[in-house]
């Protein structure tokens, strides 16, 4: 369903990512691990359409998203880091607006707000401003918004931080609920949230991938934690012959 | 263009929903009205002068449109001058700031549909804005008798010049996302766009003419004065295409940092 393949970029000299691949199978829910600044944002970005990657191909349900950038905008669900919600527009409002520039048919749309302000559990506030509402809340308007045209991919970059346990616990619940008819790409460093929700993981560190593979083969022998730790230490071994090299060659 | 409609509407609700569009709305027609009752009282003081002192003979000098009306359009042009930049500030400044940005660059939504819309948006409350003030030349129109073709080509001037300065203030809008900076540099802009004119008449022919046609104030006093001069609707026609084109550059351009 998505398949990302050497995606490279670059802001100015800074590389955030490099030669990233790695693909993602129809209703499944990947979590995309890495410690804060490896990348985990920028590959998001990209895949959804925001910005275009220095080098590379990404494509979400067979669409490229640099020379199909529309159909494939239209088959992705995203939630930025914090939820981008107008602050001075209604819950309701808002979800109606954000299913119109989703493209959505005028008739489809209070079917499709019903769905989501229930599944959301929005449906006692859908007259508040958005800008009136707990972080709870807001996160999920932002889901709701990120879901409401039903897409065939939801990227959810870091969908529970800030929130309170029993905030996450819901959110959590609602994005297992979402597997099989969406295919959901997760970005988090919380590691039991991967644990508990996900079926395959990417770790990245310093925008490039460690670890491919489903949850359940890494978890086989040694805990998440574990995995998680060796892979981004990893890292560094590899990063530190070329510097020995200078090193060498200045003496 | 569906796309473009949907973002007008967005727009043009979260306008009336903050109290910026209540608080410009209201500066702009006390101001207005305090400059109609100004200038209208001192036509009536000097009219009833000349007919006391010379026999009604001088008096027929005198008329609504170069007494009333004209210096009228003036004055509003330089309180829009001003107020509009306050207007556009939010357009985008808000959007990045929110993050809402992100919604609308990952949606099926063209760069330039979003730059139309909140141009379209704009338009209209600046047209609601100054169709306001309709009711000056309306008053003037129940008691005396101005001439109506300059009433409107002056209005068009107007609104031609609001329009303008809307798209240059959205324009500086795209450019940050700090709102008090892109109504300063909005607001210079769009002053800059007023006096550019100014030195045309010690600055030699060619260049004087250049800056004469750069000025919105020189198009726009023709249009009050009741001259409708193509150069000029090319003129109006042209910045805003331009900001607007720019606009569209700079929002674009978000996605390549």
């Amino acid at each position: 369903m998505i398949e990302v393949q050497h995606l490279t970029k670059r802001y100015g000299d800074l590389t955030a990512v490099s030669d990233i691949s790695f693909n993602v199978a129809s209703g499944q829910i990947l979590g995309f691990l890495g410690p804060n600044g490896s990348g985990k944002t920028t590959t998001m970005r990209i895949i959804t359409g925001f910005m275009p990657a220095t080098g590379g191909t990404v494509k979400v349900a067979g669409f490229d998203i640099f020379d199909d950038s529309f159909e494939a905008r239209k088959r992705i669900g995203y939630l930025p880091e914090s939820p981008p919600l107008y602050n001075d527009m209604t819950v309701a409002a808002y979800l109606r607006f954000v299913a119109r520039i989703k493209g959505m048919r005028k008739a489809e749309i209070p079917d499709a707000l019903d769905r989501v302000l229930t599944r959301c559990g929005l449906s006692t506030v859908t007259g508040r401003l958005t800008g009136h509402l707990s972080k709870g809340f807001r996160q999920r308007v932002g889901l709701a918004q990120a879901i409401i045209h039903n897409p065939q991919v939801l990227v959810l970059d870091e969908p529970t931080v800030g929130l309170d346990p029993q905030q996450i616990i819901e959110i959590r619940a609602l994005i297992k609920e979402l597997a099989g008819q969406h295919t959901v790409v997760l970005s988090t460093h919380i590691l039991p949230e991967v644990a508990q929700v996900c079926e395959k993981v990417v770790i990245i560190s310093a925008g490039q991938v460690v670890k491919e593979d489903m949850l359940a083969n890494l978890t086989q022998e040694q805990t998440l934690e574990e995995v998680f730790l060796k892979a981004i230490s990893q890292e560094e071994p590899q990063q530190e012959p070329p510097n020995g090299e200078e090193a060498g060659g200045a003496q | 263009m569906r796309n473009v409609l949907t973002i007008v509407g967005k727009e043009l609700r979260s306008y009336f929903v903050s109290p910026i569009a209540y608080v410009v709305l209201t500066g702009f027609l006390l101001l207005g009205g305090w400059f109609f009752f100004n200038l209208l009282s001192r036509f009536n003081l000097l009219l009833s002068l000349y007919l006391q002192v010379q026999g009604g003979e001088a008096a027929n000098r005198f008329n609504l449109n170069d007494s009333v009306i004209a210096p009228l359009m003036h004055n509003l042009a330089i309180i829009l001058v001003i107020l509009v930049p306050m207007i556009t500030m939010r357009a985008y400044a808000e959007e990045r700031k929110g993050g809402t940005y992100e919604l609308l660059l990952t949606s099926p939504v063209r760069t330039g549909e979003i730059v139309l819309g909140k141009f379209f948006a704009a338009f209209l409350f600046i047209a609601i804005m100054i169709g306001l003030t309709l009711i000056y030349p309306a008053i003037l129109m129940a008691f005396g008798n101005p001439e109506f073709g300059i009433m409107a080509s002056g209005y068009l001037g107007l609104l031609l010049l609001a329009t303008a300065f809307a798209a240059v203030g959205l324009l500086t809008s795209s450019f940050t996302e700090n709102q008090i900076i892109a109504a300063v540099s909005g607001l210079v802009a769009t002053l800059l766009l007023y006096v550019i004119g100014w030195p045309a008449e010690t600055a030699g022919d060619a260049l004087g003419s250049l800056l004469r046609y750069l000025s919105v104030t020189e198009h726009f006093a023709e249009m009050v004065r009741g001259i409708i001069d193509t150069r000029a609707l090319i003129y109006f026609a042209s910045l805003i295409t331009l900001a607007l084109f720019l606009t569209q550059r700079s929002v674009e351009s978000l996605r390549w940092r």
